[in-house]
């Protein structure tokens, strides 16, 4: 009998709503839109950072870009009285993640810190974490992909070159946090302090719109972001509980 | 021609060994046909691919999934009716069946297997396929119990061996009718597959109980499997395939798929094999109304889903649904219309169910629809999530286009294989159905005339 009422215990921990909130961090990036210029370094940081493949003309043709990190632009109104808004969209690193349950060989799942981790190796490319994440931000290695010389110098040696037949997706510049934690263990200390550790799009932004740290530590500069009144999810409705936090644009004639 | 009350129960084991032991030039060129379309248009392309990678296919960034999952719910679909009406129409006692169940069960058979190589063509990695199956290992990973791909690869995995029992254990009797008859290699082999089949009561007895038994199982078997398969769609939250009317969508999709499947099947067999007498008009009229019966939940279900959907007032879910009424594929949604929902209506007529050549294109026309149904589902749900910015247009390649092709090939070889091995006939069953020597009518032949 224990034996199933440790089983039901244990499932009800797992289905008690925030029990990610557990987790040793819980990394959050802020992205505040009145700052955002959708200028797109952060993109050519991702690309640069993470050995993102340049797939070439005729496979951006086909679409089949290779971006982590990419500035989805909505146009309103008509010319030559339009606006532009610019969106950055990557991975939302979502607590309740559609994208997690569906993989049959769990190669992306949620880590001890928050994030929601992609293993290349396990990923057998059946592609159904692209298909059931909403936030279109998963990318399927189509072909193996091959880098001019002497673009191959600057691979980061960080990261893995992903094969053909795996999926790929921003994983908040997982080395780099990997990184400020062992420093933090070198150097004695239990955590991460804030401003340690920074993804490559954040340390790139030059308006600092995005922000990047940990939301269990309630000093840091994003846990100040969370409680602005324009802060918001994507797509709230569909409760995926992302960690990515926009903070809305505020027009000047509203 | 012999009418079906003239055969005598000899005839019935001359005829079935016949269509096993004499083979034509005819049959001969047609399998070189097959297995030669089989190599070339779907080992070839598949090892281009994996050399390639899945690029060599037309899917793009929001449509991930394309034909070669379409394909594999169609084949999975068409798999569908072989053992479920068999099953089905056997603990029903229904006469009719006897004549047509051991060529519809393999059906199932070689449908499935043919869907199992889609899902090899389809992922990006085939060669850790196995990954998905939980199997102790040395590094102590399991497949993840709450994927639905993974219920998916359970399901079929349990209906393939559910069906292989199934045909394999209905056949016995069969096997060693013929192993009587023949001699060779073919003796041996039929020796083997009859497992000292004697004939005793005992033997007959225990065979009927675990028939039984076998088709009570695989009715809820081969309902779940298709109700799984829709939840590889459903358990999303993609607008237009998040939906609850899902699992009962695919279920009748697949039977009504598959009894097409079956009408084509039977008339290919009835007209290549020489089996005029033992397939006859009864098998058409009742499979037809059934098709009836299974295009009008079929329309049914449609109706329902589209008015859901129009109800909700969901943005991304209105869009969704004009996309896929009115946009880039809408002539493939009108075609499909047009051949599962209002062309099926002519079965209303018994003189058009009753004939022959009118039955073999409609059922094909239902498949056609019925594969245009998969791919629209995959195709127009993926092309319009979400975030407009992502919206996509997919059009399938050569490469696709051309395995596509391969697979029916290849389902053909696979069939044509077993027609030589199997008796495509059942032949104790057939003899329930005529009269005993020296006695009157059956039930069965006063039904039909």
């Amino acid at each position: 009998m224990s034996l199933i009422d440790d089983f039901l215990a244990r499932w009800r921990e797992y289905r008690a709503p925030g029990y990610y909130e557990e987790f040793d961090y819980h990394w959050t990036m802020t992205v505040d839109l009145d700052r955002c210029t959708g200028c797109e370094a952060c993109v050519t940081a991702c690309q640069a950072e993470n050995n993102t493949p340049i797939v070439g003309e005729e496979a951006i043709a086909r679409g089949r870009h290779m971006q982590w990190m990419r500035i989805e632009r909505y146009w309103e109104g008509e010319y030559p009285d339009v606006k532009l808004r610019a969106i950055p969209m990557f991975c939302q690193h979502c607590d309740a993640a559609p994208c997690e349950t569906v993989c049959p060989v769990s190669a992306t799942y949620h880590n001890q810190d928050g994030l929601n981790a992609q293993i290349y190796n396990r990923c057998i490319g059946t592609r159904s974490c692209a298909v059931y994440c909403p936030y279109e931000v998963r990318y399927f290695n189509y072909n193996n992909h091959h880098w001019d010389a002497p673009l191959e110098q600057q691979l980061n040696p960080d990261v893995s070159v992903r094969e053909k037949g795996v999926m790929e997706k921003c994983t908040f510049c997982i080395q780099r946090i990997r990184q400020a934690k062992d420093a933090a263990k070198d150097d004695g200390r239990r955590r991460v302090q804030d401003g340690e550790v920074q993804p490559a799009c954040v340390q790139t932004c030059p308006t600092e719109a995005l922000v990047f740290g940990d939301r269990k530590d309630p000093e840091s500069g994003v846990s100040q972001m969370l409680g602005n009144e324009r802060a918001y999810t994507v797509l709230e409705e569909l409760n995926t509980d992302p960690s990515v936090v926009y903070l809305k644009k505020v027009e000047a004639d509203a | 021609m012999r009418r079906h009350e003239d055969i005598k129960f000899a005839d019935v084991n001359n005829d079935i060994v016949r269509s096993l032991v004499e083979t034509g030039p005819r049959y001969y060129v047609t399998l070189a046909i097959a297995v030669l379309i089989t190599i070339a248009c779907f080992f070839f392309p598949w090892f281009y691919q994996l050399y390639y990678g899945i690029g060599a296919a037309g899917m793009n960034h929001p449509t991930v999934w394309g034909t070669y999952l379409a394909s594999f719910i169609f084949w999975i679909g068409l798999s569908h009716s072989g053992t479920l009406l068999s099953c089905v129409l056997h603990i029903t006692n229904s006469e009719w069946r006897k004549a047509m169940y051991r060529s519809a069960e393999a059906m199932t058979l070689f449908s499935l297997m043919v869907a199992a190589m889609m899902v090899m063509v389809h992922v990006g990695r085939p060669w850790f396929i196995h990954w998905a199956l939980p199997y102790p290992n040395q590094m102590e990973l399991w497949p993840n119990f709450r994927s639905p791909l993974m219920f998916d690869v359970m399901a079929i995995t349990t209906y393939l061996t559910g069906s292989s029992i199934f045909i394999y254990m209905g056949s016995i009797p069969d096997f060693a009718a013929v192993r009587d008859r023949t001699t060779g290699w073919r003796h041996h082999m039929y020796v083997l597959l009859s497992l000292g089949w004697r004939g005793t009561d005992t033997e007959w007895h225990r065979l009927g109980w675990a028939y039984t038994f076998l088709a009570v199982l695989i009715i809820p078997l081969a309902v779940s499997v298709h109700s799984i398969v829709s939840w590889d769609f459903a358990m999303s939250i993609v607008p237009s395939l998040h939906q609850t009317i899902f699992a009962p969508y695919f279920v009748v999709g697949a039977i009504y798929s598959g009894t097409a499947g079956i009408v084509t099947v039977m008339f290919v067999l009835r007209k290549y094999m020489n089996f005029e007498h033992y397939i006859t008009k009864v098998h058409f009229d009742n499979l037809g109304k059934l098709l009836l019966a299974l295009s009008l939940i079929w329309t049914y279900i449609n109706v329902v889903e589209v008015f859901t959907g129009w109800y909700s007032n969901d943005s991304a879910e209105l869009e969704s649904l004009r996309y896929k009424l009115f946009g880039f594929y809408a002539p493939l949604y009108w075609e499909m219309i047009l051949f599962c929902a209002v062309a099926p209506l002519l079965l209303i007529s018994k003189r058009f169910r009753t004939s022959f050549v009118p039955m073999l294109i409609l059922s094909i026309a239902i498949n056609i629809g019925m594969y245009t149904e998969r791919f629209l589902i995959v195709g127009t749900s993926l092309s319009r999530q979400y975030l407009p910015d992502s919206w996509g247009v997919y059009v399938p390649s050569l490469v696709e286009i051309s395995i596509l092709v391969g697979s029916i090939a290849m389902f053909c070889t696979l069939f044509l294989i077993f027609v030589k091995i199997f008796p495509s006939v059942s032949i104790y069953e057939v003899k329930e159905t005529l009269p005993a020597p020296d006695e009157g009518k059956t039930q069965w032949q006063e039904a039909t005339h």
